[in-house]
């Protein structure tokens, strides 16, 4: 096993630990794991950045030109144009010159908006529509199997389900009567749908520990286990170093709570 | 204090000591959960599935590694299928910190590739994956919005050069390869609001066959969209995962994170009904 498999391999493990030991409270190896991570991502970022998009995208479509003309002689010169309106943005860090920062921020957002604003309503808001508002499949009402997504009754739910949710949330009439009725029909709706996604948030949240406890799992069979092709006796040593850490973090959190109950 | 308010006042630590208990324990002993296959989750499979080699399949990594444990295996997965079906993929990555991720998932693919497997009664003979002839690995490139509406037009707009330096026009499955009109379909592979921007800005705008694979956290939000068919399959969270890799029998990481899921998902929801009889059961004692 060559050492930088082992290295970030017991560096992966070791900041698995120091993350979930939030869990029982906060501690400086925590805050440790936790500033790295900001640190590693922003510093990533920055570099992907410059090697994905400066260097293809600007610096090599006017590197053709000459360096004594600013490469405005090269054969694409309007790459200036995003150039020089990026480097307008950095005048927000000068109290005078801030307002030029609004001009590439302007022509940004209103290139977005007009390329959202119609593809956002026709395909989010519009399709949504017709699809909730569908002709119910009559031949094939019941479907296949439990809850079949397809079936003519579900496409009624989902448009009694609709109606009924937009009830819910008009307070313009008091929720009495059948109004009232069809509202709490439509928050039972709302409620199956956020039951759903409460589902499946806890199903990630899961998802997410079960991936460590995989990875240390990995990290364990090259410690423990002489046949792995990863073993090495530097695993256990550093196993036992962390044990032996936790162990003494447990016994000056025992003196600390058996002192505040003296 | 009667039993009832030591059930609302339980330390929190104590869930999630159980938690760590029942997750560790149960990854350790081995057994396997069975794994019912959805209608959405198929029909991204059976797509794949029937495409004639040669046939390009576009993969978008969208995630960071933050959401690596969920959207990985779907990954693998659907990578390894198509590599398989001897199918040709085209990979992005437009989430920041997810290049490198991409590039070393292409790559432990690569690897498995190497070796012969049986899937589903056939036999997959190892071959070498090369890269700019079985798949291109176009990198990321900032603004996924118009990055997505730029190749649209021609992939060459937003990626004049793909990851590794290589100009598009160069690479031998890129000959002819104009934009997603020479794509059989695309799957994103999101952990955030890119997969909007796949729905409204690419699909919306190109009309080509999109499939999502979402973490779990979003996956019931983008159920209407298999409903308008606005996509065709949707695969969410590590059962989404599971689902597929059942579907190619080639069970991996979902496959064995599944019975972890089941008996986590079993602790969790006996203290929401301790907590919920604990809250009842002290309400009425107040009344009393």
């Amino acid at each position: 096993m060559d050492f930088g498999t082992f290295l970030w391999t017991t560096l992966g493990a070791f900041l698995t630990l120091a993350t979930f030991s939030f869990l029982y409270k906060d501690n400086p190896f925590y805050k440790l794991a936790e500033h790295l991570v900001v640190g590693v991502s922003a510093g990533y970022f920055v570099i992907i950045l410059w090697h994905n998009a400066l260097v293809p995208l600007l610096f090599q479509r006017l590197s053709d030109g000459d360096w004594y003309l600013l490469w405005f002689n090269s054969s694409t010169p309007w790459y200036w144009i995003p150039a020089i309106l990026g480097a307008m943005m950095w005048t927000r860090f000068s109290r005078n010159y801030a307002w030029v920062s609004r001009w590439p921020l302007a022509l940004y957002i209103g290139i977005a908006t007009g390329l959202a604003v119609p593809l956002e309503m026709a395909n989010r808001v519009n399709k949504q529509l017709y699809a909730s508002m569908a002709n119910i499949d009559l031949g094939n009402f019941w479907g296949q199997g439990f809850l079949d997504a397809t079936a003519g009754y579900s496409q009624v739910i989902i448009f009694a389900g609709a109606i009924a949710g937009l009830f819910y949330f008009f307070f313009s009439k008091s929720h009495t009567g059948v109004f009232g009725g069809v509202a709490k029909f439509g928050i039972w709706i709302l409620m199956i749908g956020f039951g759903a996604s409460f589902g499946y948030t806890v199903m990630g949240r899961i998802s997410l520990f079960i991936n460590r406890v995989q990875d240390l799992g990995l990290w364990g069979e090259a410690a423990f286990n002489a046949s792995n092709p990863n073993h090495s006796g530097w695993f256990l040593a550093v196993f036992w170093i962390m044990v032996m850490g936790v162990a003494a973090y447990i016994v000056v959190e025992l003196v600390k709570f058996a002192r505040a109950k003296a | 204090m009667n039993i009832f308010d030591r059930m609302m006042s339980l330390d929190r630590r104590w869930v999630f000591l159980l938690l760590v208990v029942v997750c560790a324990v149960t990854y350790i002993v081995p057994f396997q959960v069975p794994i019912r296959v959805e209608g959405e989750v198929r029909s991204i499979y059976d797509f794949i599935d029937t495409l004639k080699p040669g046939e390009i399949v576009f993969i978008a990594i969208d995630y960071d590694p933050n959401a690596l444990a969920e959207l990985h295996p779907m990954c693998y997965a659907v990578m390894e299928h198509c590599f398989r079906k001897n199918l040709k993929v085209i990979v992005t990555a437009l989430s920041q910190n997810g290049p490198g991720m991409a590039e070393q998932a292409i790559l432990n693919i690569s690897d498995s590739l190497m070796l012969d497997r049986e899937y589903n009664g056939v036999l997959y003979e190892g071959r070498e994956i090369r890269n700019g002839e079985d798949y291109a690995f176009l990198g990321y490139k900032p603004y996924f919005a118009l990055v997505i509406l730029g190749m649209g037009q021609n992939f060459r707009i937003p990626f004049p050069t793909d990851y590794y330096g290589t100009p598009l026009d160069s690479i031998p499955m890129m000959q002819g390869v104009q934009n997603y009109d020479q794509v059989a379909c695309v799957v994103d592979l999101s952990a955030g609001n890119i997969t909007d921007a796949w729905i409204s800005y690419g699909q919306g705008r190109f009309y080509f066959p999109l499939a999502l694979g979402l973490t779990g956290v979003m996956g019931a939000d983008y159920y209407p969209y298999l409903n308008s068919r606005q996509i065709f399959g949707l695969m969410a969270g590590l059962y989404g995962a599971a689902q597929y890799e059942e579907m190619a029998n080639n069970p991996g990481l979902a496959k064995d994170g599944m019975r972890v899921q089941v008996y986590a998902h079993l602790v969790i929801i006996l203290f929401i009904l301790m907590g919920n009889i604990g809250y009842f059961m002290g309400r009425r004692d107040e009344k009393k």
